[in-house]
């Protein structure tokens, strides 16, 4: 087990390497692509030569590629002075540098943000994983009836309908029409938890519900194949009850394909619900990811970028390491 | 007997049962008016071909396919003076696993991945004893797995299904059903999933524990082999209905239905020259769904042309020929004498 998890552990810090080297190979060639500096995206399109070369020292934008991937780990690792004669700035660790736009480092920027993305994240994977399991298996046991096809049509339409029209309709009808919650925004939990709370209820609301939609459809048929096992029919005829059937030897199996779903849906969250913030004007991962693509800062995107991948990394290590819990089949070592 | 006093009746009664399935293709006649005894102490075979209605009638007896919304079961199952089809499906709950268990075909997908093998005998013994504590039942979980032949039976307890070997794992399956002492225990082909040599130490412990808990025993089986090593009755099933059944001596020694030649026939024997083939039944099962009228096995039966027709017209009665043994043939009992002592008997 110990093995196990050190050899997953190593597999995860190569993993989140080629990610840097990825983005840091897109971040290098992408203003050589389009003709442009990042220096000049810097410091503006009016500056004067001196300063230009000025900045470019500092950045190390000079340096050979190899050299400035080195720095940019190092930085990573252990922060880095950008110094241009006397002038030092130091970035500690962990350093993303500095937006381009702002100025300011990229860091602390996104970790003021991850709690407002956290907080939608982890409320919304509450609810839909509550409801898409419950409305399944009610579905999976009602099979062709009324109930199962219109929530399988609700379903279809959760699953078909974007972040954004479900997003504006429900503040016009919700907020600005009845009027029934605030209009939302984030307030720090240990501020105001009923704040919190109510700022982000509809984001959650319309986030889960079209993973609910998702996840409904999922454990509906989980759950089928599942009834369908010899060992269900095993459980019925050793005379348990047909709750204990059900939730227990059905849920079990039914449910255990959806952690493998779970965890990555929410890792990829967790790096940003870019529409979801982008409607309701979070300042998550995904606002500040949308604002550096828009523009074009790329040390932000760069910075998100890396986030995101650390949570589908760390999530998909999770997962694995609870598959070996979960299903005994599954021999660690 | 006089009147007033309740009838006496075989352990196991099954009266007329037919179980009739809702599909989008059609109604199937899974089993159409089986009816058969059993007494405690005693075996049952049921033989015939994959589709012939063997397990459904299991099924039935069990209730189980009053989870199936789609599925009809009429008739009547007498389990020791209880009526099993119009009883509620809380009362049939409480007879399923305890005083009637089943073993089915392959323990590994029978038994629940997630759960390790301990548990799941523990579950089955705490549902019918539902005031035992969990150290109880565990001791009679390990005792019941040591005596079954599984070794190490405390370590073992903690494995999972997987874990263990195809033999092991029907032992545990057989230890599971029997754990509540069950009158009745329905062995659905037992050992079709195991290796060869296992197959006779699992029917040896099916005998022995038959033996020391004097249980009833139904082996659901298309070996006649294992028919012929443990049954006391044989009820041989095609399409859905009963064809011939009687006490196990008699049907062997002296087989009525062409198709239980048939069934004679495809069996492989080592005593039997090599140059000389098998006899395999021609033709295929018959689909339950369209059921042609007359005798179900009229289509592959090598004799029907010799009573003009009825075959292909009338269904057979079950009629009997002496001492239980009945068949539902149009044959005359001339013609099935010599059918039997000059094609096939010579062949066997």
């Amino acid at each position: 087990m110990l093995a196990y998890l050190i050899r997953r552990l190593i597999n995860a810090v190569v993993t989140l390497l080629v990610v840097t080297l990825v983005t840091f190979g897109v971040f290098f060639l992408v203003p050589k692509a389009t003709g442009s500096d990042p220096a000049l995206l810097y410091i503006g399109k009016q500056a004067d030569p001196v300063a230009i070369e000025g900045i470019r020292t500092k950045l190390g934008l000079n340096d050979p590629i190899i050299v400035q991937y080195g720095k940019f780990l190092k930085g990573l690792v252990a922060g880095r002075d950008y110094a241009n004669g006397p002038d030092v700035t130091h970035c500690a660790a962990p350093c993303l540098g500095y937006s381009f736009k702002t100025n300011q480092e990229v860091w602390p920027l996104l970790i003021d943000a991850l709690p407002v993305t956290v907080s939608l994240a982890i409320g919304a994977a509450v609810l839909w994983v509550l409801m898409g399991v419950l409305f399944g298996v009610i579905s999976a046991l009602r099979r062709g009836t009324i109930w199962d096809r219109s929530v399988m049509t609700i379903a279809l339409a959760g699953v078909s309908l974007p972040i954004y029209f479900t997003g504006l309709l429900s503040l016009s009808i919700f907020v600005y029409g009845l009027g029934w919650f605030p209009n939302p925004g984030y307030t720090p939990f240990f501020d105001n938890p009923a704040k919190w709370f109510s700022g982000l209820i509809l984001p959650w609301v319309t986030l889960a519900f079209l993973f609910a939609a998702t996840y409904a459809r999922l454990t509906r048929a989980n759950m089928l194949e599942t009834l369908g096992e010899d060992y269900i029919r095993t459980a019925r005829a050793k005379g348990l009850r047909e709750r204990d059937v059900i939730g227990k030897h059905g849920l079990r199996s039914g449910l255990t394909p959806l952690v493998t779903v779970f965890g990555l849906d929410l890792g990829a969250l967790l790096g940003g619900a870019i529409l979801t913030e982008a409607v309701y004007n979070l300042r998550g991962l995904g606002y500040f990811a949308l604002n550096g693509i828009r523009t074009n800062d790329l040390p932000v995107i760069l910075g998100v970028t890396m986030f995101a991948a650390f949570f589908i990394v760390i999530m998909n290590l999770i997962v694995d390491l609870l598959y070996g819990v979960i299903d005994p089949r599954v021999r660690l070592g | 007997m006089s009147i007033g006093s309740a009838v006496q009746r075989p352990y196991l009664d099954v009266k007329d049962l037919t179980v009739r399935f809702e599909t989008d293709d059609g109604i199937v006649q899974a089993v159409t008016g089986s009816s058969f005894a059993l007494e405690k102490g005693k075996t049952l075979g049921i033989v015939g071909e994959s589709g012939s209605g063997k397990s459904v009638t299991s099924l039935a007896i069990l209730g189980l396919h009053r989870t199936r919304s789609n599925a009809k079961v009429t008739g009547e199952i007498w389990l020791d003076d209880e009526e099993l089809i119009t009883a509620t499906n809380e009362d049939v709950r409480l007879l399923r696993g305890g005083r009637m268990a089943m073993i089915f075909q392959d323990p590994l997908s029978a038994m629940h991945p997630y759960f390790t093998v301990g548990s799941q005998i523990v579950e089955a013994y705490r549902v019918h004893h539902p005031g035992v504590n969990k150290k109880v039942a565990r001791e009679r979980a390990i005792d019941m797995l040591a005596r079954v032949g599984i070794p190490q039976p405390e370590r073992r307890f903690n494995d999972y299904a997987h874990q263990f070997s195809g033999g092991m794992r029907q032992r545990a399956m057989i230890a599971m059903a029997l754990v509540n002492d069950p009158a009745l225990l329905i062995a659905d082909e037992p050992t079709t999933a195991l290796d060869v040599t296992v197959q006779a130490q699992i029917l040896d412990l099916i005998r022995d524990l038959q033996e020391e808990f004097g249980s009833a025993v139904i082996m659901i089986t298309h070996d006649l082999g294992v028919v012929a090593e443990l049954a006391d009755d044989v009820l041989v099933m095609y399409g859905g209905k009963v064809i011939e059944k009687g006490p196990a001596i008699d049907v062997f020694k002296n087989p009525q239905h062409p198709y239980t030649w048939g069934l004679l026939g495809s069996m492989p024997r080592i005593d039997r020259e090599r140059t000389e083939r098998l006899i395999p039944i021609k033709g295929t099962p018959p689909s339950l769904i369209n059921v042609p009228t007359g005798c179900a096995f009229n289509p592959r039966c090598n004799y029907a042309h010799l009573n003009g027709g009825a075959s292909e017209t009338e269904r057979p009665e079950l009629l009997d020929i002496g001492n239980g043994h009945k068949v539902a043939c149009h044959l005359s009992p001339q013609n099935r004498r010599q059918a039997w002592e000059t094609d096939i008997k010579p062949k066997l």
